[in-house]
């Protein structure tokens, strides 16, 4: 490195200024490590304490108890193992011959895929939120607010009703919710290429989009028979019940698939974020990291909804307060805000199975309470001038 | 490093702005480009940054043409410093100019990127807003910012769009010695639009105007920053005083009106 020399400090000057910086700059980075630790705690206690909830009583310590034996210790793991076969371990041989008291089928089979889900779908949503608003520039973005979500939950819809099933055809239902993802993400891309589109037109944009999805969706279950209008009904309204063990497997190795590919991009989301010059010059392809980042949250956000149905807005709250406590660095911002925003699905999913016990509200409803005042706060007040 | 750029041409709608454009750089040149506002400087310094495709015309580095360079490899031998920029997202000084160094390391920083980092934070004089958000600071503190992020990153060109226009003099006077400091000794050589065209007479080895997308003449400062010049290409009387003093000799741009026709 060059040697420049300024002329008004002396050496010790010089060299103190230098360690106050950097010590400032690893606490600064040792925060951010300490909130996505705190996140990981909450979600485990609050997991703990979800467990014991609900009609069946159960104790923390049985709960303790019946996960330590665990029917996942059947699984052979003496030989490699291919995912298909670990797939049909954990659905079809794990659970048969090992749940033997009602305790261990509620927790086993009724709340800890609920839990699970929470925590997936979570981690999903929200990163795909952090990941949207990076590309678009746009902190009013999320899977909800441009109609992604939306999108998502009428392909899926589609293929259910053709037939595809809850069971039988979850890769079609997946694909066709991907599919139908990929619309508002690509019109939304067009307005911010084309039009050079502000932030709020690509919002009122999403929400136009959204009614259209919506509207369509209504009208298959206007025309659908009445066994089915139940199970669609409850599904729009976003719904982590439904899980099964096989179900947590695919989201999590969408999960897994994605997510680390969306961090290795954060350097570029970084500097995009100073602006597309900036990017450039700094050796970034925009466009190929726009269309790749989009497309992979896109895919983040279609497998959950396809699972979960209409969760909204937990990529809309996870990712801004998480910025506020954490600054925007995406490397550290990804990681903390799909933590938050599990505490946060959790959380609410917790509150929506005691609220009205023993009736179970969709957790759609809890989130769109605290989400939507949010979303309409953001636009009241620009926080800190964001665009 | 050597820059060639041979008969560019860009428009950004069919309207051509720049036309048959061609300028040479030397290692450590410093040139300056002048111009009235729309004459097509920031599209010049783009176009050479790659971040505009010309319609035709060749840029080459060292004989290789940049079109066909991988963008790290570009990125690793041109900075670019924006005449305005817009952050997004709160973002502190040290995290904005780590970013300059991205097209050096993988995911992770190391001690070395974060040395450097310091390095330039004092050379530019703001350490003090190390830990400060970016969109928090005066408009000065922030091309300092900038400017600090383009040093990071270590290019052999350096492409400046005004640096200077929301400087106080002193910091005007200081990043010019800085950027020439580099050019003298590092064997860097800068492009640098600039509307003071008493700061381009003072710092940049060769001057080169700009009108209506066309260079209208090239040349050393004395040259080239003729009242004649002024006349034709900004429609403004002005005075150029030759003085022999400490600037070597270079004119002083006294401007005193704008001319109607
Ligand atoms: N993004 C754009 N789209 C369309 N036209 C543009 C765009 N940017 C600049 N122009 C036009 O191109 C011409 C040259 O603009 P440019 O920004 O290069 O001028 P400049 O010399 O840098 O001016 P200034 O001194 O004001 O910075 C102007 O007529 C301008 O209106
Ligand atoms: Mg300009």
């Amino acid at each position: 490195m060059r040697i420049y020399n300024r002329g008004e400090m002396n050496a010790t000057e010089v060299g103190t200024k230098r360690a106050e910086i950097t010590a400032q700059y690893k606490e600064f980075i040792g925060r951010k490590i300490i909130f996505i630790l705190s996140c990981i705690t909450a979600i485990c206690i609050i997991a703990a304490i979800s467990a014991t909830l609900g009609s069946y009583p159960i104790t923390v310590t049985e709960v303790y108890h019946i996960i330590v034996h665990s029917p996942f210790q059947n699984i052979d793991i003496s030989h490699p193992i291919t995912v298909t076969e670990l797939y049909h371990t954990i659905v079809h041989n794990s659970f048969q011959d090992f749940i033997n008291t009602n305790e261990e089928y509620v927790v086993w089979k009724l709340r800890l895929p609920r839990i699970v889900m929470g925590i997936l779908a979570g981690i999903g949503l929200a990163v795909a939120g952090t990941a949207m608003q990076g590309i678009l520039r746009n902190p009013l973005v999320s899977p909800t607010t441009i109609g992604i979500a939306a999108g998502a939950h009428l392909g899926a819809a589609i293929a259910f009703i053709l037939g595809a099933g809850f069971t039988s055809g979850k890769l079609i239902l997946m694909g066709n919710a991907f599919l139908f993802a990929l619309i508002p993400a690509f019109v939304i891309f067009g307005l911010a290429r084309f039009k050079r589109a502000t932030p709020e037109m690509m919002i009122l944009a999403g929400i136009a989009m959204t009614f259209i999805f919506s509207s369509v969706s209504s009208l298959l279950h206007y025309f659908s028979d009445p066994d089915m209008l139940k199970g669609l009904v409850v599904w729009k309204m976003g719904n982590l019940g439904n899980a099964t063990w096989g179900d947590l497997f695919t989201v999590s190795l969408v999960l897994a698939v994605c997510i680390p590919l969306l961090i290795w991009k954060s350097w570029d989301l970084n500097t995009m974020g100073a602006g597309d010059e900036i990017a450039k010059s700094l050796g970034v392809n925009v466009k190929r990291t726009r269309i790749f980042v989009m497309m992979t949250a896109s895919l983040l956000t279609a497998v959950v909804i396809c699972f979960t149905g209409m969760i909204t807005f937990v990529g809309l709250v996870a990712p801004h307060i998480c910025r506020i406590i954490i600054g925007g660095d995406t490397r550290f911002l990804i990681p903390a805000s799909g933590l938050f925003g599990a505490v946060f699905l959790l959380f609410s999913d917790t509150v929506a199975r005691t609220i009205v016990a023993p009736v179970i509200i969709p957790v759609g409803i809890v989130t769109s309470c605290v989400g939507g005042p949010l979303f309409l706060y953001l636009i009241i007040r620009k926080r800190r001038e964001y665009w | 490093m050597k820059l060639n750029v041979k008969g560019l041409e860009f428009g950004y709608t069919s309207m051509p702005v720049l036309a048959d454009v061609c300028l040479e750089l030397a290692p450590s040149e410093m040139l300056g480009i002048v111009g009235p506002n729309g004459a097509g400087k920031s599209t010049l310094i783009r176009c050479i940054n790659r971040i505009l495709n010309p319609q035709s015309g060749r840029i080459l580095l060292d004989e290789n043409d940049i079109k066909n360079m991988d963008g790290i490899e570009l990125a690793k031998k041109m900075g670019y410093i924006p005449q305005t920029a817009s952050q997004i997202f709160p973002t502190t000084v040290f995290d904005a100019i780590l970013m300059g160094r991205r097209p050096h390391i993988g995911w992770r920083s190391g001690e070395e990127d974060h040395e450097k980092v310091l390095d330039v934070l004092e050379l530019l004089d703001i350490e003090d807003l190390a830990m400060r958000d970016i969109k928090e600071l005066s408009g000065g503190q922030q091309q300092r910012v900038f400017i600090a992020r383009a040093l990071a990153q270590e290019p052999d060109v350096l492409l400046l769009d005004e640096p200077t226009s929301n400087l106080d003099i002193r910091h005007q006077l200081e990043v010019m010695e800085i950027i020439t400091d580099l050019v003298a000794k590092d064997g860097i050589s800068a492009i640098m639009a600039i509307h003071d065209l008493n700061l381009a007479s003072k710092y940049t080895d060769r001057v080169l105007i700009m009108k209506e997308g066309k260079i209208f003449d090239a040349g050393s400062p004395s040259g080239v920053l003729t009242p004649e010049n002024i006349r034709s290409v900004y429609g403004v009387e002005a005075e150029v005083i030759h003085r022999v003093d400490s600037n070597g000799g270079r004119p002083y741009i006294v401007p005193i009106r704008p001319l109607t026709e």
